[in-house]
């Protein structure tokens, strides 16, 4: 709980720094996913990044959703599990799966 | 999210005050929900509010289904809170501990001596009498107190003061004959047996603990049996009397 404030500080400092901001946030899991419901990863317009939804496995993918977010303002839901060949490249074999929700700080 | 929400989410962690932002994850509406009120596009849909309250007595965070939508209702909760009376050594055992299960950790001493930050790096020390301490901070269902004084005229209003709050964890060092007298003399301040009964006193988990250390591991097995029991009920379904 304490995590997900700490990233919400660093994008309210983003964010008043004038930089567009997204926020991803584990919003479902199943099995042995490595970060509980709740966890959240903010992404600054250069890529930069606080926070963890993942542990590691699935922030590039993530990142790269996120800096679309920031370019057209649509949220978007991203799953990552064992049938998804990227999560298996990134190391989500071990049968977990997410379900991460990514939103623009407007 | 909008920034106002973030500003929002901010504010109520530094007043201690727990919230749920609900999304609707179809086009990121929101909904700022706390015990007593609400804000934001989704504030008027009562389900959503239920649904935000129950994830907020639960302390947990979930996607739930409502109507034909998918909302997120991701649960900002203040972090347990343990306020420790009396400044002694089986405090400058428990207050490193406790913070390192994450509890916002307070002393409070009115002895100058005492309640020294260099007795108790990295926690807030408060010199000052519990009863008025408590009123200043504010005692909260997240919050437990543990008094340690041994002295009645410091442990005995910071008790009185904690049983007339709803604070989730009461615990009060002494021997049994010790604790039985503290009844009686709370008895005189109105406090009945039936209220009393929520002090764990001798406190702490019988494991026979000796050394300050080991008396601080059984205080806080304790609180962390309260409180996760505490929130199991809680998170259990609710049954119907027959």
């Amino acid at each position: 709980m304490s995590d997900a404030l700490e990233v919400l500080d660093q994008v309210g400092k983003w964010k008043a720094d004038g930089k567009g901001v997204a926020v991803a946030t584990v919003i479902v899991t199943w099995g042995s996913s490595p970060r509980p419901v709740g966890s959240q990863l903010g992404v600054d317009d250069a890529g930069n990044m606080v926070g963890s939804v993942s542990g590691g496995c699935i922030e590039g993918a993530v990142v790269k959703e996120a800096l679309d977010a920031i370019k057209d303002g649509k949220p978007r839901l991203l799953d990552f599990g064992v049938t998804d060949e990227q999560a298996w490249d990134v190391g989500l074999a071990c049968g977990g799966k997410v379900q991460v929700f990514v939103e623009k700080v407007n | 999210m909008k920034a106002e929400t973030l500003a929002a989410l901010q504010d109520a962690r530094t007043k201690r005050r727990a919230v749920t932002l609900a999304t609707r994850l179809s086009d990121a509406a929101e909904a700022l929900v706390y015990r007593d009120d609400a804000k934001g596009e989704l504030a008027g849909d009562a389900e959503i509010l239920a649904a935000a309250r129950r994830a907020m007595d639960i302390g947990k965070s979930e996607t739930v289904e409502i109507g034909a939508a998918k909302i997120f209702l991701n649960v900002y909760v203040p972090p347990p809170r343990l306020i420790i009376v009396g400044a002694v050594h089986i405090a400058q055992s428990l207050a490193p501990m406790a913070a390192m299960l994450e509890f916002d950790v307070t002393v409070v001493d009115p002895r100058g001596a005492w309640a020294t930050t260099q007795r108790f790096p990295g926690v807030k020390v408060i010199q000052d009498w519990a009863d008025e301490a408590f009123q200043a901070m504010g005692l909260d269902v997240s919050t437990a107190v543990v008094t340690l004084t041994h002295d009645p005229k410091l442990d005995d209003p910071a008790l009185e003061s904690a049983l007339k709050s709803d604070v989730f964890y009461i615990g009060a060092l002494g021997s049994r004959r010790t604790h039985a007298k503290r009844k009686e003399r709370l008895a005189e301040v109105g406090i009945t047996e039936e209220m009393f009964a929520r002090v764990h006193g001798p406190v702490g988990l019988n494991i026979g603990a000796k050394s300050p250390a080991e008396i601080a591991v059984s205080i806080l097995g304790q609180i962390i049996e309260v409180r996760a029991r505490r929130l199991e009920a809680l998170s259990a379904p609710k049954v119907a009397a027959a």
